[in-house]
């Protein structure tokens, strides 16, 4: 069992708080992403589960046993690293075998576990290279392997795709998001990339100058945002907001106390002729993407991004009419 | 455009005459180290010593007190790198790795210790030396070459060490290694090339040392210290091969340590 309950972390840079009182809990084998853009203090949380960074105040537990004070050699953790942090003067045998050897585990566990997570990784061919022969992206597989070779139950990784080039990204999200079901540990994932975010996370917490805002399922944090930053951090394009007030023309009446209304690009219906309860608005940029075209519109004088068929392929400067589909509309403070 | 091109042109017949001004000397010195002892003589000098001759240089090596002073630079350079080392890498280290009030300041006093002349210095620590009675003795010079060593030993081996990036350690940390035994099997082993070329850059500054060692010393002379002394009293030929032969570890060593040297001010990890 490996739970970690993160209570009331503080921690401060001079007068800058990293994380102001972050308090989290992340169940047994939960795949937990922290997304937030840089300086959030995601990265800060995750060294804290790691015992790299002493926190202020607060307390870091895991599998119910409070490490706060524990180094990190003593955590029952595995980390990933943004830059590999392959040691060069190993091979990469060495690397893979460095932190079993470490726990003293006997030689034929050690040769077993190593090769094992080789195969996963698929570098079986190049273990008895050295990291300077091998290529970024199969740097970060040993990285990964290292970590997944250690017998421990907690998987801490730091943006550990954001080097790689974007196909390869690509292929490796994928290829994670397997490996790490498989490996069955409670992971920790820090990323500033929403989609990965989505992609990878059971649940995602999003964060913003150290504290988090929101943590739900990607579904959740998706489609029901909830304050403006969430619903405009996630999601590509990010949410439209619009004034609350301009749409009681067409029917939709904000409950009192809010006075935002969040849109998703694909959740408005659109037409190229008059309709009752959708909003006027005239075309600005016409974006065909392949599966659809992504149109950038004014509504009075605030900007909005629809996503169309990629059939409907109007002028700029003509006029389209939205409408919103009634459950998808969000309403915010 | 024409601005540019002149102000490069200055550039490189600036480089050509500081190079001229270190290399003219040196390629005189060993041309003669190397010639017949008429051949130091010679007037234009040809580029290469002209017949080759070993005779000045073995003559010199075989002089009264050369060998044993040689003997005793190398000892008085061993004992300066052992502790130079001792104290200077954890210093260095710290420099490189810790975010710590007043470190750039510290960096600055280091740095700082090198514009007092050792010349002023000299003679309290002469005085020093005489009422402690350690004076003329290869271990008490070595502790004089240590405190003229050091600020450069905790320069170069904070730069080495800030070479190797603060991740790996950390990595270590995490596959179970205590902060020392990540640094014993991570961060050593990164670090060696650098740190042996901070060790030959101690040596060269012990061997070639030579104020401290005249002053310090009495009978027991150094290789430098022994040469100066007698600087007025020996033939040319002598002259010519004991600087060849001070500077030769001094050169083959520079070659090594160059890049080292340059990112003396290199970058420092968080």
């Amino acid at each position: 069992m490996a739970e970690i309950q993160l209570n009331h972390i503080i921690k401060s840079y001079g007068k800058a708080r990293a994380t102001n009182d972050v308090s989290l809990t992340i169940k047994d084998k939960e795949f937990m992403v922290l997304l937030g853009p840089s300086g959030c203090g995601k990265t800060t949380l995750l060294r804290a589960i790691a015992g790299l960074e002493a926190i202020d105040s607060g307390t870091v537990t895991i599998g119910g046993r409070d490490v706060t004070n524990v180094p990190p050699r003593f955590r029952d953790i595995a980390m990933v690293f943004q830059s590999y942090a392959v040691f060069p003067h190993l091979t990469v045998w060495d690397n893979i075998a460095f932190g079993l050897r470490m726990k003293k585990l006997p030689d034929t566990e050690v040769k077993k576990r190593v090769e094992m997570s080789a195969e996963m990784l698929r570098i079986t061919d190049y273990l008895q290279r050295f990291p300077a022969q091998l290529s970024g992206g199969q740097r970060q597989r040993v990285a990964v392997a290292r970590a997944l070779a250690m017998p421990s139950g907690v998987l801490l990784m730091g943006e550990p795709l954001s080097n790689l080039d974007a196909l390869l990204r690509l292929d490796m999200r994928a290829e994670l998001k397997k490996l790490l079901r498989d490996a069955g540990a409670t992971t920790v994932y820090v990323t500033h990339d929403q989609v990965e975010a989505l992609s990878l996370g059971d649940r995602i917490a999003v964060m913003k100058q150290g504290v988090i805002l929101q943590c739900d399922s990607p579904l959740r944090v998706y489609d029901h945002p909830v304050d403006k930053f969430v619903g405009g951090f996630i999601g590509n394009p990010p949410m439209n907001f619009l004034r609350a007030a301009g749409l009681a023309a067409i029917g939709l009446i904000a409950p009192p106390g809010y006075d935002l209304v969040g849109i998703r690009a694909e959740n408005l219906d659109s037409f190229t002729s008059p309709m009752s309860g959708a909003l006027e608005a005239s075309i600005l940029v016409v974006e065909p993407l392949g599966s659809h075209n992504l149109i950038t519109a004014k509504v009075g004088d605030e900007f909005i991004k629809v996503n169309t068929r990629a059939e409907l392929m109007p002028e700029p400067g003509s006029k389209l009419w939205l409408k919103p589909m009634p459950d998808k509309v969000r309403w915010l403070k | 455009m024409k601005g540019l091109k002149l102000s490069r042109v200055l550039t490189y017949v600036g480089a050509v005459l500081m190079a001229l001004w270190i290399l003219v000397p040196i390629w005189l010195i060993a041309v003669s180290a190397f010639s017949t002892r008429q051949g130091i003589f010679d007037f234009p000098k040809a580029l290469l010593p002209n017949p080759f001759s070993a005779d000045t240089m073995s003559f010199f090596l075989g002089a009264t007190n050369v060998l044993p002073s040689a003997g005793r630079s190398v000892v008085v350079a061993i004992i300066t790198i052992v502790i130079s080392s001792v104290i200077g890498a954890p210093a260095g280290y710290a420099l490189a790795r810790f975010n710590f009030r007043g470190r750039d300041v510290f960096r600055l006093v280091i740095v700082s210790t090198r514009a007092f002349p050792i010349v002023i210095l000299s003679i309290p620590i002469a005085v020093a030396y005489i009422q402690l009675g350690i004076n003329d003795n290869v271990f008490s010079l070595a502790l004089m070459h240590c405190a003229l060593a050091l600020p450069f030993t905790v320069l170069v081996t904070s730069s080495v060490f800030a070479g190797v990036p603060r991740d790996l350690e950390e990595a270590a940390e995490t596959l179970g290694c205590s902060p020392l035994q990540a640094f014993m099997r991570v961060v050593l082993p990164l670090a060696l090339p650098g740190l042996a070329a901070a060790t030959l850059f101690t040596f060269v500054l012990s061997w070639n040392e030579v104020f401290a060692s005249v002053i310090l010393t009495s009978r027991n002379r150094t290789l430098p210290a022994l040469l100066v002394a007698q600087l007025d009293e020996s033939p040319l030929n002598y002259k010519y091969a004991g600087g060849f032969f001070l500077l030769a570890p001094s050169m083959v060593f520079m070659l090594f340590i160059r890049k080292y040297l340059f990112t003396l001010w290199g970058r420092v990890s968080r």
